[in-house]
Formats: structure tokens, C-alpha cells, sequence
């Protein structure tokens, strides 16, 4: 059965096309990842999946259940935790976990177990009396995920939930995620632009630009798609290269760069001699090479041509400004 | 309504008195502005004579500056709400699986808890300045009148906030929509024939006339123009179609 289905789930900012008709599934218990850069559209498509925002054509549902005409039992379905900061910075730590477990109805038992349990999960133990206001940034993130891992919903949204976030935290909020989803069969949807992350955590994997997805596929599926070695050449007249080096039945694909090509290969370390001879007859001179196993960011390359990486990788509270703005423009008018 | 959505109410509450004790800056200033007027107003205007009016002129106005009290602190909720809105926690609260009447309730119940509590003191502070009062089942008609126009008050204040997004916005469609209803409410002054008529008509249209006169009606029981009950019924039609308005504009808004 599928928990989330959407079709043609659109969102449209004052002319600004945020998600554009976008259509995929996530099957029960599964960990679906959307990857993609800032602004790609991610949050706005979990805001309208979690009844947060209208879609501004098309539709979706959770469980069954119409993210439009039932948005009261959507609700009993998920879980949520925000890129942003969702918090009451007037309340302690503590408080804010009851609050959230009484909004969902936990019993006082459930309440206490799980308010120790998350605590002491992302640490924060001994900071549970004190006001949120005076917690650090990665303290206040870290009770937010807590918070979101509290009751056991359905499916469970997390939006970027590492960001910001040291290494050893982020571990032990991976290895949290995977448990939920292995012993409490919590279908998750997440967001991520962190390689590392969709490839640790997702079963399938969405990339998703400009509001659009891209391609939908298991984690290993989009590797092969790229090829078996990706071989990277840092040579000269890159573009002439390239278009000498397609005519190759070996060569699977080759993405052009500025300074360097990439290609997906089979055996790459086989094929570095056989390229070396090709750019001897062509003229081209090769300055670097280098062969390796495809990443995710590799995948990324090659499905929208550039790098998640050469973009900015840290605006992250970026796109929630733009809502805001386009409501001040619209009461201005 | 299930046990769910009762909780919520009682959690939304809950926060605001919480968040309310612990803004220790909020509470004093919104005691001390009040008796302000009170104060400087109430001695400043006693030596004047106004046509038709009975008793010292801080007699007059005390009934004026409870609603003025209440009001203010109602339209704090609404900063509050663009507060949450602003600071995102409101998404929480949006996404969580209860009713969305039970979130405007508990708002509403919060805010205008608060309200009333810091009515209630400038009543109390009225009675200590020797305001006198008719008697004690006017006593009690007061108090209900309060509770009404605190959860007006908190009503009115949820439309416009689920209407704006930033806080200064707020603020200025408030102070521009507040300061006519105050003047043209007979809270400074007596509203009877002796004025233009125009000013007579707009205040007959004013929904705070309505609140002010019945508060002066039922706590001192001179210089109001309808009988007290006639106010409260009005006053509750009011209170109605506010708090409905308010639900239905707080369930369309977006986070």
C-alpha cells in the first residue's frame, strides 16, 4: 500500500513556481529521501503534505486520507519536524516536550517514558529546566528533533533534520531514525541536502530541482545510472574531448565541466590507460585524473549538471522568507 | 469535542499564563498604562462640567479605562499569535492532530484570561480611588461584561492576526483601528444629545460604546444611556459573531 501519494502536486508563490506538478509514492515503512539544493522545493512540498500550506493545484494523501477534504485524520497520521525553528523560547526544554506530547494525547505514562527517552537521546538531560531562549543553536535543533521523534506517528516528516548539527549527534539521530523505522514500522519522509545522509538513511531516493523531481530510484539504482567508476579528467580543450571520447561504446556517460570531464565507467582503472592513449593521438593534454566509486553527488551531476556542492551550501533559512514576504506584499497592495 | 481536544485547550492556556507570569515587563506595563489615564485623565478632567453628567468626572471614567485595560491586553494575543507565526511555532501547534476550534478556544481562553485579570485590577484600583458601585448583583453584571468584551476583544484580535504576517503591521492597523473605537466609545466623554449629531451616530455605531456603556451601567449605574441588560445582550451578539469570524478566518490561515 502507499502512505503518500501526490499528483500533480503544484505550489505557486506570487508567479513563483516553488513546486511544479510534482507525482511519486512512498510505500509503507519505506524511507524516502528528497535530495536537492536549497530552494529546490522540498519544505513547501512537506508543508503541503502536512496540511501547513494549500496546494495550489493538484492534490495528495497521507494514509489514505485527502491532504484537502481530510486534513483533521491527515494530521492524526504524521508526525513533523521543521527545518526552522518550531520551539516556545519562553518555556524550558521539558515544557516543550509536554506541551507537544499533550497535543498529541500521549497517556501520563507514555508522556514521562518517552520525554527521558528523546532527552537523553540527543542529550540534553541535564538542559531539561532551562528556557529554550537560552539554549545554543544546536541545542534548540536537537530538542527539535527530539520533539518530532516523540509519539510514534505513521508517517514521520523530517526536514533537513541534521543541519547544523555535529557529527556525533547526527549519528546517534541516524541511528534513532533507522530504529523507529525498523521496530516501529514509521514510514519516513525526509529532506536532505547532504549526501552522506540520503545515503545513509533512504531506501529510495527523489532528486528534485527547481520544483521538479528529476528522477525517483533506490539509492543503488541511481549509482549504476551513472556508471560502475566515475573517472574525473582535469585536461585541456574539454569540449573537443568530450565529443571524441562519446564515440566510446566503454564510456556510459560524460558530463562537461569548465576544466574537467567526468565519465562513468566500468573497471575505471582499467580504462585510464586506454584514455591516456586517446588524448596522446587527439593532442590533449591531461593534467590530473582521478577514478572512484559514484556518490550521490555524482547522481546529482548528472541528472541536473551541476554540483550540489558548488552551490551555497549554507542559506538553508533562506526559502521560508519568501512566503512571509510575497503576505507582506499582498497586504501592502 | 473528545479528551484530545479538551487537553489542547487546557495546554494552550496552560502556555499563556506561563509565558504571561514570566514577562514580568508585560504585566506591569500593561497595569501601569491604564492608570495612567486613570490617574492624569481622571484628575486632570475633574474640575471640567459636562453637560448632563452625574458625579466626578474619575467616577465617569474609571468604567472606560477597565475596557481600555482589557482591550490592550486582548491585542497582545494577537501579537502573540504573529509571535508564534514569526518564531514558527505555531506550524507545531497547526500541525498537531486537534480540532482547530480547540486551538482558537484555547487562545481565546488564554488571552482572555489575562484580560480580565488586569481588568480586574484597575476595577479593584477604581474601587480603591472611591468609585462607588450601585451593588453587588451590578458587581457581578460588570464581571460578565468584562468576560465578554475580553473574549471580543481576543476574537477581534485573531482575525487580524490571521490576516497579517509581521508584527509592526499589526501594530499600526491596530493602534489605526483602536483609537477611533476608544474616542467615539464615550469613554472620555458623555454621549447625549448635546453632541453634533454625526458624533451621536458614530458612537451609536461603535461596538465599544455598547461594551462601555454597559460596564458604567451595572458598576456605577449613572451616566449610561441603555439599560445595562440591553448592553449585554448586544455585547453577546457581539462576543458571538466575533468569536466565530475569528475561528473560521484562523482555520483558513496558512502557516
Amino acid at each position: 500500500m502507499d502512505i503518500i501519494e501526490t499528483a500533480n502536486l503544484t505550489k505557486t508563490f506570487d508567479g513563483f513556481t516553488a513546486v511544479d506538478h510534482i507525482q511519486f509514492s512512498v510505500k509503507k515503512g519505506e524511507v524516502f529521501g528528497f535530495l536537492g539544493p536549497n530552494g529546490a522545493g522540498k519544505t513547501t512540498t512537506i508543508k503541503m503534505l502536512t496540511t501547513l500550506l494549500y496546494p495550489t493545484e493538484g492534490s495528495a494523501s497521507i494514509a489514505g486520507f485527502d491532504i484537502l477534504r481530510q486534513r483533521a485524520s491527515v494530521r492524526k497520521n504524521i508526525g513533523v519536524v521543521f527545518q526552522e525553528p518550531a520551539l516556545d523560547t519562553e518555556l524550558t526544554g521539558r515544557e516543550n516536550l509536554d506541551f507537544h506530547a499533550r497535543m498529541y494525547g500521549l497517556s501520563p505514562e507514555t508522556r514521562k517514558k518517552r520525554i527521558t527517552q528523546v532527552l537523553s537521546l540527543v542529550d540534553l538531560v541535564d538542559k531539561k529546566d532551562i528556557l529554550v531562549k537560552h539554549y545554543s543553536g544546536g541545542m534548540k535543533r536537537r530538542l527539535e528533533i527530539a520533539r518530532g521523534l516523540m509519539h510514534s506517528p505513521t508517517v514521520l516528516f523530517l526536514d533537513e533534520p541534521t543541519l547544523g548539527l555535529d557529527a556525533q549527534t547526527r549519528r546517534a539521530i541516524w541511528e534513532y531514525v533507522k530504529l523507529l523505522n525498523k521496530d516501529e514500522g514509521t514510514t519516513i519522509f525526509l529532506t536532505t541536502h547532504y549526501m552522506d545522509e540520503a545515503d545513509f538513511l533512504c531506501d529510495r531516493i527523489g532528486i528534485i530541482d527547481h520544483g521538479k523531481i528529476l528522477v525517483i530510484d533506490t539509492v543503488d539504482n541511481l549509482k549504476k545510472s551513472v556508471g560502475h567508476d566515475v573517472i574525473t579528467l582535469s585536461c585541456s580543450d574539454v569540449k573537443r574531448f568530450q565529443k571524441r571520447l562519446e564515440q566510446e561504446s566503454w564510456v556510459s556517460n560524460v558530463t562537461p565541466h569548465a576544466l574537467y570531464l567526468t565519465l562513468g565507467v566500468e573497471r575505471g582503472e582499467e580504462k585510464i590507460p586506454v584514455i591516456f592513449d586517446i588524448a596522446r593521438i587527439e593532442q590533449v593534454s591531461i593534467s590530473s585524473v582521478d577514478v572512484r566509486k559514484p556518490t550521490l553527488d555524482d547522481v546529482f551531476l548528472y541528472y541536473t549538471g551541476r554540483s550540489m556542492r558548488e552551490q551555497n551550501p549554507e542559506a538553508p533559512r533562506n526559502k521560508t522568507v519568501k512566503p512571509a514576504r510575497f503576505w507582506l506584499r499582498w497586504w501592502k497592495k | 469535542m473528545n479528551r484530545r481536544d479538551l487537553q489542547a485547550i487546557y495546554m494552550l492556556w496552560l502556555r499563556q499564563m506561563k509565558r504571561f507570569l514570566r514577562a514580568k515587563s508585560r504585566v506591569l506595563s500593561t497595569i501601569i498604562q491604564p492608570l495612567f489615564f486613570l490617574f492624569i485623565l481622571g484628575f486632570g478632567f475633574n474640575i471640567a462640567v459636562f453637560p448632563g453628567m452625574q458625579g466626578s468626572y474619575i467616577n465617569f471614567l474609571a468604567p472606560g479605562i477597565i475596557a481600555m485595560a482589557i482591550l490592550f491586553s486582548s491585542m497582545f494575543t494577537g501579537v502573540s499569535v504573529l509571535w508564534d507565526k514569526q518564531s514558527g511555532f505555531l506550524q507545531e501547534v497547526l500541525v498537531a492532530p486537534v480540532s482547530r476550534l480547540s486551538i482558537v478556544i484555547g487562545r481565546t481562553f488564554g488571552g482572555a484570561t489575562i484580560a480580565l485579570f488586569q481588568g480586574v485590577i484597575i476595577m479593584v484600583i477604581s474601587l480603591a480611588l472611591g468609585v462607588p458601585i450601585v451593588n453587588i448583583e451590578g458587581l457581578l453584571l460588570t464581571l460578565v461584561i468584562m468576560v465578554l468584551l475580553s473574549f471580543t476583544a481576543v476574537g477581534f484580535g485573531l482575525i487580524i492576526a490571521s490576516k497579517m504576517h509581521d508584527i509592526e503591521g499589526f501594530q499600526s492597523i491596530m493602534s489605526l483601528i483602536l483609537m477611533p473605537l476608544l474616542f467615539l466609545s464615550s469613554m472620555f466623554y458623555p454621549v447625549n444629545v448635546s453632541l453634533p449629531k454625526w458624533l451621536l451616530i458614530l458612537s451609536y455605531c461603535n461596538p465599544l460604546f455598547y461594551m462601555i456603556d454597559g460596564i458604567r451601567g451595572s458598576f456605577t449605574g449613572v451616566n449610561n444611556v441603555l439599560h445595562p441588560l440591553t448592553d449585554l445582550g448586544i455585547i453577546l451578539a457581539l462576543c458571538i459573531i466575533v468569536l466565530g469570524l475569528g475561528s473560521y478566518f484562523f482555520n483558513k490561515s496558512e502557516a
